[in-house]
């Protein structure tokens, strides 16, 4: 259940309100302009997550709980990218629950950072609970991870705590941020191990934005990798996402949408890219729309936790159908549709549509191809006016088409959940733990090994303290273990399946 | 998961007008589950008939659920939360005059109906010897409703195997046919699923009389079942059968003839249809003083379908003048037990649901080798290459655990496949 207050004049910080049900909230006149910010950025700084050069501020943004209908998650927003994909989801998580109650729901009392303080959901944010620090972590993974973690772990912990005592059921933990730069990766990959130590039976599920092939961060290979090992270690579950396949699934509905085609116009609200209707009112720039990917990626994960369905799947159920052995749980997402025609007559190939393109390559978001890979496991989440009958239907049309893993051959986990996200009828979210994952960490590890074999730039991390040319080595070789559980995989795939000899019994 | 004691359905036929003042039957239940969704959903919905409720104070409920995990719902939830349930188990004992048993309803897939059934179905064995237990447990799709539901399937059923008396199962993928086939729906959703459900067990616990020609009902009719279908602890598998199913529309163009519907009754039987449309009627009971057809080994295909024992229920118009002779056939049935002791029949002249004359077969036979079978491969598979294997241990159930239950159902298998 998430609250609002009323009352757009900034409370005192536990002033929390709490609406009678079927009360409509109105934000009205309360809610001010929003102010330019600043001037807008080069497409080529937008895309790449990891900023801090330009930025000279490294923010923690607070820690806000979302409460739902019977467990918990809290949000931890880490680092620039982090809050910026966070703040979009707050928005479009208001205009979902607001679509569904009138009471609206959103439980926050934590406070977010810069331009959100100042935007038109200032008011939903408290701002005491914001860790700013003006010296930024130089896009340095040592500096996010050893300095400022250290330096504010009490405090984080503190927030944590209390943002803990809100929840009756606090069952995940959803850290968003990106790998490349330095708070999101360093402090970021930090929290995950305060997260474990503290809270050792909430799942910590992790959204990472991993760097693209044209990053300009030249040292994101070197925070990326030394993330990895945090992650291979600390995290339950991560969905890796790349800005480039964010990108391109941009470029497609950009497409879809300019051409024109006759007697097509799509509903605005559903674009998956899309925060129309949310409270946020200034322009949408190209970030928005991938951030807002991302935030749909998290409302459809937690939709079965926070809506009514019949057959519904918590979080925890995701670990524990999702990864077979604890190493191998990276996630590879896609999002169907992307969009809704505003034609009323759906045919109903539009439903098995949805299904056919949550396995293509140009729907993941991260730069992958699951079809011509081999699955250990697959979730799929639908929302919406879908019944059993329609997902067993297209599970066994489509699974000829793919590769599961010899001892996991009908490795399907599924949800139904009645309530769609805002603009569609249905949709899909499907998880895949495939080895299809596999070419990221490849080339993340070719680019740094690039790196490393000249020492470029080692000495702005070894300078750290706690930081030693070992760390480099440890992280190297905890990814390329993890390369290589994924090649013994990948090695099975052509492999006849046979069944095992069974146990033999005395009649 | 849902555990029911002793239904009393007499209650429920009662003729009553929710005016004011009228009483409305209370289900005599106890509704238990690990998050609220379902449970909440299920009260209202019972309430909003108006003509039946839950207790108000006969559930339990938590917020986290089991995340479809067995050794959670077992080793976590079962200990954590025996005192509570069981007092409220004991609440609804105390409210009976004469209680011959528990009725435990859950599945095998996920991770509390399987997990935490099999530990309250033990709880009850200790707590109350002397009644008996009946679990009704839904067998899973074959494919895709949840990843480990093969490994919670084979802990849920050998446990179960030492604690309940009997275990009746309903098959999801059979289910769905008769939906799909027989009643003619097109968007088949669980809510459809769970009516056919229903009408399997009201088809068999709805009152029946006690003898030929007689008007009084039947005292304990778990206990008779029991007796009739359960002569050995080794064989506790019973499966439901029921002939007519169909939709409305297609009732309104039927009649029916008891010699038409035993004799396609008796044909599932032997063919293991689970319903009416698609029955193969090349398969015929193995002729005296040939070999056996059914001590094949599960490489050939299980053609005949042997019986231990058989209950017929049968409801409605002219109910006596069935002719039976064709379910006393000796063939039909293990050697070690005779007809007249194997095959029984509870005949009511009252109609049931909307069906003039229906009939229902509850049977002990090799119905579910082929299932348990695969299952039971499946598991091994995947336990071969120690996949999830981790998200067990971490709750207390060891890969010993795991190796006892596929000895014990493999033997489950090979008894009935050399019936």
């Amino acid at each position: 259940m998430v609250t609002v207050r009323r009352s757009a004049l900034a409370q005192p910080c536990d002033g929390k309100l709490f609406p009678e049900p079927g009360e409509v909230l109105s934000y009205g006149s309360d809610l001010r302009q929003r102010r330019d910010l600043r001037s807008p950025r080069p497409l080529g700084e937008l895309r790449s997550c990891a900023r801090g050069i330009q930025r000279r501020r490294g923010f923690l943004s607070a820690l806000s709980g979302q409460r739902c209908s019977m467990t918990q998650s809290v949000i931890v927003q880490v680092g620039q990218c982090g809050n910026q994909i966070g703040c979009c989801f707050w928005d479009l998580a208001l205009r979902e629950h607001a679509a569904v109650n009138q009471a609206v729901l959103i439980d926050m009392e934590e406070g977010v950072v810069n331009e959100i303080l100042q935007g038109p959901l200032r008011d939903v944010f408290d701002s005491k609970q914001l860790i700013t620090d003006i010296s930024g972590s130089g896009n340095n993974w040592a500096v996010g991870h050893k300095v400022f973690g250290s330096r504010y772990q009490e405090e984080i912990l503190e927030k944590l705590r209390k943002s803990a005592e809100h929840c009756d059921c606090l069952q995940c933990f959803f850290v968003i941020h990106s790998m490349g730069g330095g708070t999101g990766s360093g402090l970021g990959t930090y929290l995950l191990k305060v997260l474990e130590d503290e809270f050792p039976e909430v799942y910590r599920f992790v959204t990472s934005v991993y760097p693209s092939g044209e990053d300009d961060v030249i040292t994101s290979p070197y925070n990326s990798i030394l993330a990895m090992k945090e992650l291979n270690e600390h995290a339950d579950c991560v969905l890796p996402i790349d800005n480039q396949s964010l990108f391109d699934i941009i470029s497609k509905i950009d497409l879809v949408v300019n051409s024109g085609k006759l007697g097509t116009t799509i509903k605005p609200k559903s674009l998956v890219t899309s925060s129309a209707g949310t409270f946020k009112k200034w322009q949408e720039k190209p970030f928005d729309a991938m951030n807002n990917i991302v935030a749909n990626l998290l409302l459809s994960l937690t939709s079965s936790a926070r809506f009514e369905g019949s057959l519904n799947m918590d979080l925890n159920e995701i670990s524990m159908n999702l990864v077979p052995f604890p190493q191998l749980h990276y996630l590879v997402s896609s999002l169907t549709p992307l969009y809704t025609l505003a034609d009323v007559n759906v045919p109903p190939r539009r439903l098995d549509q949805m299904f056919s393109d949550a396995f293509s390559k140009d729907h993941q978001l991260i730069r992958a191809d699951p079809k011509h890979s081999l699955y250990l496991a697959c979730a799929l989440m639908v929302r919406g006016n879908v019944q059993i009958s329609d997902l067993r239907r297209n599970i066994e049309r489509l699974k000829p088409s793919l590769q599961f893993v010899s001892w996991n051959q009908e490795g399907w986990k599924t949800s139904l959940c009645s309530v769609p996200p805002v603009g569609h009828s249905h949709s899909l979210l499907a998880l895949a733990n495939n080895t299809c994952v596999k070419p990221t960490f490849v080339e993340l590890r070719e680019r740094f090994l690039r790196l490393y074999k000249k020492k470029a730039h080692l000495h702005h991390y070894l300078q750290i303290e706690g930081m030693e040319e070992s760390c480099f080595t440890e992280a190297e070789s905890s990814l390329s273990a993890l390369i290589r559980e994924y090649n013994q995989l990948d090695a099975t795939k052509s492999m006849p399946v046979e069944d095992l000899p069974r146990l033999s019994v005395a009649v | 998961m849902r555990i029911m004691r002793g239904l009393s359905l007499r209650h429920l036929n009662k003729t009553e007008t929710a005016g004011p003042g009228a009483v409305i039957p209370i289900a005599r239940a106890v509704l238990v589950d690990m998050e609220p969704k379902v449970i909440n959903q299920t009260l209202s919905k019972a309430a909003q008939s108006g003509r039946w409720k839950y207790g108000q104070h006969s559930s339990f409920c938590q917020k986290q659920g089991s995340g479809n995990n067995w050794a959670y719902g077992y080793s976590v939830h079962g200990p954590r939360h025996e005192e509570s349930i069981r007092n409220l188990i004991q609440k609804e004992v105390e409210k009976c005059d004469s209680l011959s048993g528990f009725f435990i309803i859950m599945s095998m897939a996920g991770g509390t109906g399987s997990g935490l059934g099999a530990f309250v179905t033990q709880n009850l064995q200790d707590q109350y010897s002397n009644s008996l237990k009946m679990n009704q447990i839904i067998w899973p799709y074959g494919t895709g409703e949840v990843i480990v539901q093969n490994y919670n399937s084979i802990l849920t059923l050998s446990h179960l195997y030492r604690s309940s008396d009997a275990l009746l199962v309903h098959e999801n993928d059979a289910v769905h046919k008769i939906c799909a086939k027989l009643m003619n729906i097109k968007q088949i959703s669980f809510s459809d699923i769970n009516q056919v459900l229903a009408h399997q067990l009201g088809s068999v616990f709805q009152p029946t009389y006690s003898a030929e020609g007689s008007f009084h009902y039947r005292r304990n009719p778990l206990g008779d079942l029991m007796e009739n279908l359960v002569p050995h602890p080794e064989f506790k598998m019973l499966g439901v059968r029921n002939i007519p199913q169909m939709s409305e529309n297609s009732l309104a163009y039927s009649t029916f003839t008891w010699a038409g519907l035993l004799k396609h009754l008796r044909q599932m039987l032997i063919s293991n249809a689970k319903m009416e449309e698609g029955i193969d009627w090349q398969i015929r009971p193995p002729l005296p003083g040939l070999p056996s057809l059914s001590k094949m080994s599960l490489n050939k295909e299980l053609h005949f379908n042997t019986s231990i024992a058989n209950l017929l229920i049968l409801r409605g118009k002219d109910v006596h003048s069935a002719d039976l002779e064709g379910f006393k056939d000796p063939a039909l049935y293990t050697s070690w037990l005779e007809p007249v002791n194997a095959f029984n029949v509870w005949r009511t002249q009252r109609a049931f649901s909307k069906y003039e004359k229906s009939a229902a077969l509850v049977s002990n036979s090799q119905f579910l080798v082929k299932p348990l079978d695969m299952i039971v491969g499946k598991a091994w598979n995947m336990f071969a290459s120690k996949a999830y294997v981790h998200q067990y241990t971490k709750f207390g159930i060891e890969e010993e655990d795991f190796l006892d239950s596929f000895a014990l159902l493999e033997q489950v298998v090979a008894s009935y496949c050399t019936l």
